[in-house]
């Protein structure tokens, strides 16, 4: 774990969990209402929910992808097929540190072929991910297009990619470190920064 | 979804894989939750990732093998590692070059790992302090075959769940086996119960000071094991193969003298299954029908053979995963100085 280098890691919820708790820069209310609007956005940008699925990237991507599709049915009345795409064994950093446990992909039974794949992240930096994400979704079909939203991005992209759908642009130096917490795994929904200079 | 689901959890694996006992519980775990993912990536229609390439795997067998060394090689290329395959018979071996030689000549072609079977004891434990790449023990003599018993303890826990305080009754040739000692780490590192079930002749001298120490049972009664006349009533049931080149070594006098005292005959089976129909009967392979396991055992809906060949591949991209695609840690203590002399 060494969530000080720029070289991505896998989410920020591999940040350190003894530090401070920082500086709030979304509660839970604000991020329920940036899912709605990326809700939103998702069908507005997709006509409708046709032909749509969601992949969370572990571990945090997932249920956000959850809370997506939810409030997606909310709005449409329709299921969407929802999903997680890990992205372990697609990491162009395995080689600088030692090897973690893959964590689950479940792709849809309706698959991805031919659909709009929308991929869901807790936070956006350095691209990494994404492209680790990309190779991974190819080896599992050729989906008609793919999206991408996150809860937050943070800049510092290394790679040509930028996300469709972004929850809060958050402005950071690298030697900060921005944590998402969800109720799912944590006590509740925050986004916090932690660190950097004072 | 509990804290157990984060990333972030590292245990620290080996440098080597040489015996089941290189492998704590912890690290144990983290190779079967793996081989749970690489078992999706059986079902793709895509069988490959990204994660070795650039690896070189060299596969030398010098004993005969199917399942293990093409389950090794099939691991390896649906990981993009470049596998190859070298047996004993048509090497430099066969023309007198020593053990030693053979793996220091490949190692100093720059390859990554080397897969071992070997008719010797501790065969690749040397291996291991020849050369700098990864050594995995697919097989040495009767010592160990750590990935049989991954595979084994992956399979029997799909069917099962947990087997913490589950009850193992292992079966047939101890003395010859090395299916058993590594199993009977793995099983009790998982908090399993083992019995070994064995006549006389077939178990290993010595096996009552280490039964007493590792704490497992010992018994000659095979039915009485089954009834669950001596401890609690069996959960999973592994047969080993009768080596049938034993059948001349005097270890029992007819294979059908064998057959009435242990194999897994047709009415054992039925009795059994009438018992505790969710019980589990594995076999490493190959299997000898009608000696150690009858055609209906094998065959039976209880019966786990084809799964744990299935199993066999998910669990080897697991090991070669964890050994070989991680940080390039510094050997400790393997290392001989000077190898490319």
């Amino acid at each position: 774990m060494c969530p000080d280098a720029p070289v991505p890691t896998r989410s920020s919820s591999e940040t350190d969990p003894a530090t401070d708790d920082g500086r709030t820069v979304l509660g839970a209310a604000d991020i329920s209402r940036a899912l709605r609007r990326i809700a939103h956005e998702i069908l507005e940008a997709n006509k409708g929910s046709d032909g749509l699925v969601l992949l969370g990237i572990p571990s945090r991507g997932v249920p956000l992808a959850r809370r997506l599709a939810a409030i997606i049915t909310e709005f449409e009345g329709s299921e969407i097929p929802v999903g997680s795409l890990d992205i372990t064994m697609y990491r162009d950093d395995l080689r600088r540190q030692p090897t973690r446990a893959p964590m689950p992909t479940q792709i849809p039974d309706s698959g991805v072929d031919g659909r709009t794949v929308v991929l869901v992240d807790d936070v956006l930096y350095s691209g990494r991910t994404v492209r680790a994400a990309l190779d991974a979704l190819a080896d599992h079909g050729r989906p008609a297009a793919v999206r991408l939203a996150v809860l937050v991005d943070r800049g510092h992209r290394e790679l040509p990619i930028r996300a469709d759908h972004v929850g809060k642009n958050l402005p950071t130096a690298q030697t900060e470190k921005v944590r998402v917490r969800l109720a799912d795994f944590d006590e509740a929904d925050s986004v916090t920064i932690t660190g950097g200079a004072r | 979804m509990s804290a157990t689901t984060s990333s972030t959890t590292q245990t620290r694996m080996p440098r080597h894989l040489l015996s089941m006992a290189d492998l704590d519980a912890g690290a144990i775990r983290t190779v079967l939750d793996t081989a749970a993912q690489m078992h999706d990536v059986q079902k793709r229609e895509v069988k490959k990732i990204p994660t070795l390439r650039g690896r070189t795997i060299i596969n030398l067998f010098f004993e005969d093998s199917t399942r293990t060394r093409s389950s090794f090689e099939i691991a390896g290329k649906w990981m993009s590692a470049d596998t190859i395959n070298i047996t004993g018979k048509g090497s430099a071996t066969s023309k007198g070059e020593s053990l030693r030689d053979t793996v220091r000549t490949i190692d100093a072609m720059g390859v990554d790992a080397f897969v071992i079977r070997h008719g010797a004891s501790g065969a690749c434990h040397q291996v291991a302090g020849w050369v700098d790449a990864h050594v995995i023990n697919a097989g040495d003599g009767t010592h160990e075959h750590p990935t049989q018993a991954l595979l084994d303890a992956y399979t029997m826990e799909r069917r099962l769940g947990s087997l913490e305080g589950r009850h193992v009754a292992i079966v047939g040739d101890l003395a010859h086996s090395r299916v058993v000692r590594s199993n009977l780490i793995s099983l009790q590192r998982l908090g399993a119960h083992v019995t070994l079930v064995a006549p006389p002749t077939l178990m290993p001298s010595g096996i009552g000071a280490w039964a007493e120490r590792d704490g497992f049972a010992l018994s000659h009664d095979l039915d009485g094991v089954l009834q669950g006349r001596e401890g609690k009533a069996v959960d999973a049931l592994m047969m080993l193969r009768v080596q049938k080149e034993r059948m001349s070594g005097g270890y029992f006098s007819t294979a059908r003298e064998y057959t009435v005292g242990y194999g897994l005959t047709r009415p054992r089976l039925a009795d059994l299954v009438e018992r505790n129909p969710e019980i589990v009967i594995c076999h490493p392979g190959p299997m000898n029908r009608g000696l150690e396991i009858s055609a209906d055992a094998a065959d039976a809906a209880q019966s786990l053979v084809l799964d744990q060949v299935s199993a066999g591949v998910a669990v080897r991209m697991s090991v070669l995963y964890h050994l070989l695609a991680g940080e390039d840690t510094p050997t400790v203590g393997t290392t001989t100085e000077g190898s490319a002399a």
